[in-house]
């Protein structure tokens, strides 16, 4: 029985070493995607520096799917720039365009109109009860630039979850199951 | 090493790090592309300018637009937006920007043209400073690409100015 042990222990010990190795990788990979993460809010001045369409309100220049690249400066915002906004108490983001803009001389605050270009009428259904401006503290940043189709991964994992699942599951498998 | 895990994970690594080298070569050729739009807006009529019965003021007109953006079109856009904003002063604001009209150009065809419209978005002021008013009237322009980076810009066109009186 003493060689049953000794097989035992040197398995184990074998092991354990390898599963520590590939946590201690995995953990690798998702604090570097954190740290990228980050470094693109700090950059972009944006808390989400990267959005994906949810809806058809500004086709056909952004079809659901696209990804929007989000910039906030201090700049004054002007009309006909394309703001990403959230409304008080939703936590959806939406991508609309700048109709009307009214900046008052004391403060520098501004009150703002948005409309979907495809859209009949402008973004004041939208607002929040009695709500007629956004104000500058409700944008989270202008979109300087897209690319087409790359949202979808996105929004296939959210609206079936079990996608997201399988995903990461098979990623699992991948790493546990690889020698190097 | 040569499993077929590893060769689809290279495969895949290297052909988006290729699509994203193309769609910015695609962005960074925009800036070779030589522009220069050009425009005309006439104020044909002053409808009406009256004062709400909440208290601000609203115009109604009607405008005679003419422009040719033919030049902004390259072979990486996908459509330019363009509208056309009245922008003045007031006591109490240091800017006003109200968009009158906009339109969407899918391509370059129908960026030439002359249309005379009355306002599609209500002229109303916060306030009731628009007797008499001296206002710009720009033309805006967003160039939205097929991929990268957007680009805008405007032709200010100053000198229009609202009657006395309420009428």
């Amino acid at each position: 029985m003493g060689w049953l042990g000794e097989t035992v222990d040197s398995v184990k010990s074998i092991q354990i070493r390898q599963l520590l190795t590939q946590a201690i990788s995995l953990g690798m990979i998702v604090t570097s995607s954190l740290i990228i993460w980050k470094a693109l809010i700090c950059v972009t001045g944006s808390e989400s520096p990267v959005v994906v369409v949810l809806s058809e309100s500004m086709e056909p220049g952004f079809q659901r799917g696209d990804i929007l690249f989000l910039h906030m400066s201090k700049d004054p915002i002007r009309a006909g720039e394309i703001v990403v906004f959230n409304i008080d108490g939703r936590d959806i983001p939406i991508v609309h365009r700048v109709i009307k803009v009214h900046e008052r001389k004391n403060t520098g605050e501004v009150d703002v109109l948005t409309k979907g270009d495809n859209n009949p009428g402008d973004d004041r259904l939208l607002y929040a009860k009695r709500q007629l401006w956004l104000h500058r503290h409700h944008i989270m940043g202008r979109a300087v630039g897209f690319l087409p189709y790359v949202g979808w991964v996105t929004i296939i994992m959210t609206e079936k979850p079990i996608i997201k699942y399988i995903l990461i599951g098979a990623l699992g498998l991948l790493v546990i199951s690889s020698r190097d | 090493m040569h499993s077929f895990g590893y060769r689809a994970n290279a495969l895949l690594t290297f052909s988006v790090t290729a699509l994203a080298f193309i769609c910015a070569i695609a962005s960074f050729s925009d800036k070779f592309s030589n522009q220069n739009p050009s425009a005309e807006i006439q104020i044909l009529n002053i409808n009406r300018l009256k004062k709400q019965s909440y208290g601000n003021d609203e115009v109604s007109l009607t405008l005679d637009i003419s422009a040719d953006l033919q030049s902004l079109f390259t072979w990486n856009t996908k459509q330019v937006f363009a509208f056309v904003a009245a922008e003045y002063e007031s006591p109490m604001n240091s800017l006003n920007q109200v968009s009158l009209w906009d339109v969407i150009i899918p391509d370059k065809e129908h960026a030439k043209f002359r249309i005379q419209t009355s306002n599609k978005y209500r002229f109303i002021d916060q306030g009731h400073n628009l007797r008499g008013k001296e206002f710009n009237l720009t033309l805006h322009w967003h160039v939205m690409p097929k991929t990268g980076k957007m680009l805008a810009d405007k032709i200010v066109m100053p000198g229009y100015s609202l009657p006395d009186a309420y009428k």
